[in-house]
């Protein structure tokens, strides 16, 4: 499909910049005329994706996180997010709800928010070498409030 | 940022902003504080100044279910905006935590 719009954004993996990695992707969404409730669904994946990588690819290491976003024809959005950290062993596992490796603090959610808050979710990993995230968002936007 | 009104043996925390992972933390650390200093039987946790909220929030309200525990304190969520709410009712919380309806 031809790309009509793309914005790249390379992080460090530090937790401070969650809320900027969110509000980035769902400003650079913006052109597209989202409704609240879909620019709040954006946010929240990004965010889950972008936890998942400072949390549990590099917890006990320095690295980036890289971010594009692209628009595609139909006001499709997608955001691609990319670590280079321990990847995931087993995905099918991994995306099962309430699934975590992480401590007291995790409750095993983020895959299926992410799921539950797009229209697709791909997920690819290696171990050791890391995981790529896409979220896949049809923008409908306020004209199905009109209809 | 938390705002806290206690009454009786009830503690209400006000959560205000955006929890995610980041700001989790800070919300923690203060709501322990005040749950391990003044006792309550209850700990009521309001969302209403929430304006968003990933599944840390839902890690955030486990964690202190898992405190009260100790303390014999019970929690309570209140005030929901429909977006936490939508993420809450995900987690499967209202099985073991009360949903206070307005
Ligand atoms: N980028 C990643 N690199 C390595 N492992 C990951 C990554 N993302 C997820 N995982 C693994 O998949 C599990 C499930 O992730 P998910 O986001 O669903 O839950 P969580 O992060 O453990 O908890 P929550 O998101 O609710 O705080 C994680 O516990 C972790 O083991
Ligand atoms: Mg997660």
């Amino acid at each position: 499909m031809k790309k009509i719009n793309e914005m790249k954004l390379t992080v460090q993996a530090k937790s401070v910049n969650e809320s900027f990695c969110r509000v980035a992707v769902a400003s650079f969404a913006a052109q597209l005329d989202p409704t609240v409730e879909e620019i709040s669904d954006i946010k929240t994946a990004v965010s889950e994706a972008v936890t998942n990588s400072i949390v549990h690819a590099y917890s006990a290491m320095n690295g980036n996180i890289y971010i594009t976003a692209s628009l595609y024809p139909d006001n499709m959005l997608t955001v691609r997010v990319r670590d280079t950290g321990i990847g995931i062993a087993d995905i099918k596992q991994a995306r099962e709800p309430l699934f975590t490796t992480g401590g007291d603090d995790r409750s095993g959610l983020g895959f299926s928010v992410m799921e539950c808050f797009s229209d697709k979710l791909k997920v690819t990993s290696k171990e050791g070498k890391g995981t790529t995230v896409t979220i896949y968002k049809k923008i409908r936007g306020k004209s199905v409030d009109e209809s | 940022m938390v705002l806290f009104k206690a009454e009786k043996d009830t503690l209400t925390a006000y959560l205000g902003g955006d929890i995610d992972h980041h700001t989790s933390k800070n919300f923690r650390d203060e709501i322990d504080s005040e749950m391990a200093r003044l006792m309550p039987s209850v700990l009521r946790l309001d969302f209403r100044d929430v304006h968003f909220m990933d599944s840390s929030g839902v890690g955030l309200v486990m964690g202190r279910y898992k405190t009260g525990l100790i303390y014999g304190c019970k929690v309570v969520v209140a005030s929901m905006p429909p977006k936490v709410e939508k993420i809450m009712k995900m987690s499967g919380l209202g099985r073991i935590i009360t949903f206070e309806k307005e």
